[in-house]
């Protein structure tokens, strides 16, 4: 089988997202990389190393520059007559090109697989998590979105495939970028972090979940989250949310602070390895998942753990 | 401009899935069943673009069961003017249901479709997108704004690192996110108002579409479980379990 995986990337760099999309395709066959954007000749030069790829299309085109999905699901599927499947990373834009390119090739996309038991047999979650499903597919061609913590990471050194220039129909007249607000971080980025410390509602305020988050997720060098509820609250920028409707994350360790745990929350974070919750409510849903607990006020708990470590 | 609201018949958030001891699927015999809660977003924020006054028509459709009644009338007392059941017992993939809202959206001619982001059975967000590309129309997917003026609209989408926004020619496709807006309870008056709605009742052959699935579901299962963990009783044994794991 050929494939074709969609690299993430912003022009300059390329996303860790992929190479765990990378493991994934190459369980299918030979692996080519698509690689469109605008001024991304880095990203292609950084594709071509990864271990296992082919080649490397590169689609260098100012239509492809915010990967709007009117401009580039076109020119994805004029490449799927050279490819058998479609392989995109579970991001924001895989998810939003992915499905666009099925409808254009008339099949149904299988979302967000976290397992590969055949050529046309995926595993995915459904139901937030709580029922793990095997599909099946009787489609002529695959389109599929892969969760980057299902799958282990491709190296990104070793590989050296050719880059080959490609063109699609450029820009569809549809839509257009106006701009975006990058929330800034220095930090591991929060799906690739090996710790998480996530706050949810009991943080009280932005300001509080400064003060007892941050300086825990300093010393252990760790990705900060949140639930929705800490969220919705205001406490932190909408991209910290984990969870059904956020980020799905699976570190060596997760550290819940003040997070009841509902569903929606633990189908984002469940798979983690080790599960740490910190609780004044010794009844809380998250103590029936966490590894390890702790019945205790967080503002005494959380100041004391941070100055111990 | 009228707006298209589809909404789709789910379990109700609150309520934890079982999966049969068969494998065949989740049991939703006697289970609460809802408006999907994206949906439920989707239809607020056509209605918020009435009261704007940029739209004059809301046309709520369902594809699924005859109870997928329930939530239509659901949309109609929240505000939606009229709604179209698309009735069948059979799972039907969003690819399906694209295509069948790409029938209605063909006959209605609406400037905006407007649907939740994701289903939370099987959540697959895709819908929205498969209906933009048989459309051939934009698409401003995860929307946490939407601002309609002239013969475009301007959708600030929530993505992984921040917020985006775009600017999409009419007709357009947008896919709403749980930040959107806070949906409005039906009040009881409404409710009653809602039984009298228009309400038409279709079926995915009045549409010429084959709801034959694609993917074929061989088996379901519960996800792993977590061996049971341990409590600490204060935090100097936290820190020892901590620096074990190699963390500290």
């Amino acid at each position: 089988m050929k494939t074709l995986v969609y690299v993430e990337h912003d022009n300059q760099h390329l996303k860790d997202a992929t190479l765990a999309t990378v493991t994934a395709a190459a369980k299918l066959g030979d692996v080519d990389l698509l690689v469109a954007g605008s001024g991304c000749k880095a990203v292609a030069d950084a594709a071509s190393k990864i271990a296992g790829v082919g080649k490397v299309l590169l689609a260098d085109d100012a239509a492809y520059e915010h990967q709007l999905a009117e401009n580039v699901a076109p020119l994805v599927a004029g490449l799927m007559d050279g490819h058998d499947a479609f392989l995109s990373p579970a991001t924001t834009t895989g998810k939003n090109i992915a499905p666009r390119v099925a409808a254009m090739l008339d099949v149904m996309q299988v979302s967000d697989i976290i397992g590969i038991e055949g050529d046309k047999t995926f595993v995915r979650p459904i139901y937030a998590g709580n029922a793990i499903a095997t599909v099946e597919s009787s489609d002529a061609k695959l389109v599929i979105t892969v969760r980057g913590t299902a799958f282990d990471k491709a190296a990104a050194e070793g590989g050296s495939a050719s880059i080959e220039n490609v063109s699609g129909p450029g820009d569809a007249g549809l839509s257009s970028f106006v701009g975006a607000e990058v929330a800034a971080s220095e930090r591991p980025e929060l799906t690739s972090a090996k710790v998480i410390v996530s706050g949810g509602r009991a943080l009280k305020d932005a300001e509080t979940f400064q003060q007892v988050i941050i300086p825990l997720a300093d010393k252990l060098g760790a990705a900060v989250g949140a639930s929705r509820a800490a969220v919705d609250a205001g406490y932190v920028p909408n991209d910290y949310q984990v969870g059904q409707t956020g980020k799905i994350v699976a570190p060596e360790v997760y550290i819940a602070v003040g997070i009841s745990g509902a569903i929606q929350h633990l189908a984002g974070m469940k798979d983690s390895k080790t599960i740490v919750a910190i609780n004044k409510d010794e009844d809380a849903p998250i103590f029936q998942v966490a590894d390890i607990g702790l019945v205790a006020d967080l503002f005494q708990a959380v100041p004391e753990l941070t100055s111990k470590l | 401009m009228k707006i298209l609201v589809p909404v789709k018949r789910v379990i109700d958030y609150n309520v934890r899935p079982r999966v049969k001891a068969d494998g065949s699927g989740v049991d939703l015999a006697n289970v609460k069943m809802s408006m999907n809660p994206f949906d439920e977003i989707a239809v607020e924020e056509a209605i918020r673009l009435k009261e704007k006054g940029a739209a004059e028509e809301i046309i709520a459709v369902s594809i699924g069961p005859a109870k997928a009644q329930e939530t239509l009338r659901t949309a109609l007392a929240m505000g939606a003017d009229r709604a179209i059941l698309v009735q069948t017992d059979d799972q039907v993939e969003p690819l399906a249901v694209a295509k069948i809202l790409k029938a209605i959206a063909d006959e209605e001619a609406p400037g905006i479709v407007m649907l939740g982001k994701q289903a939370i059975d099987d959540d697959s967000n895709q819908t929205g997108q498969m209906l933009a590309a048989l459309m051939g129309r934009p698409q401003g997917t995860f929307a946490s704004k939407v601002e309609v003026s002239g013969d475009s609209v301007t959708v600030t989408r929530e993505v992984d690192g921040g917020l985006e926004t775009e600017s999409l020619k009419l007709p357009a496709v947008v896919t709403t996110d749980l930040r959107l807006n806070e949906p409005r309870y039906a009040s009881l008056p409404n409710i009653m108002k809602a039984k009298s709605k228009p309400l038409a009742t279709k079926s995915p052959a009045d549409y010429g579409v084959d709801t034959t699935p694609r993917l074929k579901v061989t088996k379901v299962s519960e996800p792993p479980v977590r061996q049971a963990g341990v409590k600490v009783a204060n935090v100097d044994e936290l820190v020892a379990k901590l620096k074990a794991l190699g963390v500290a």
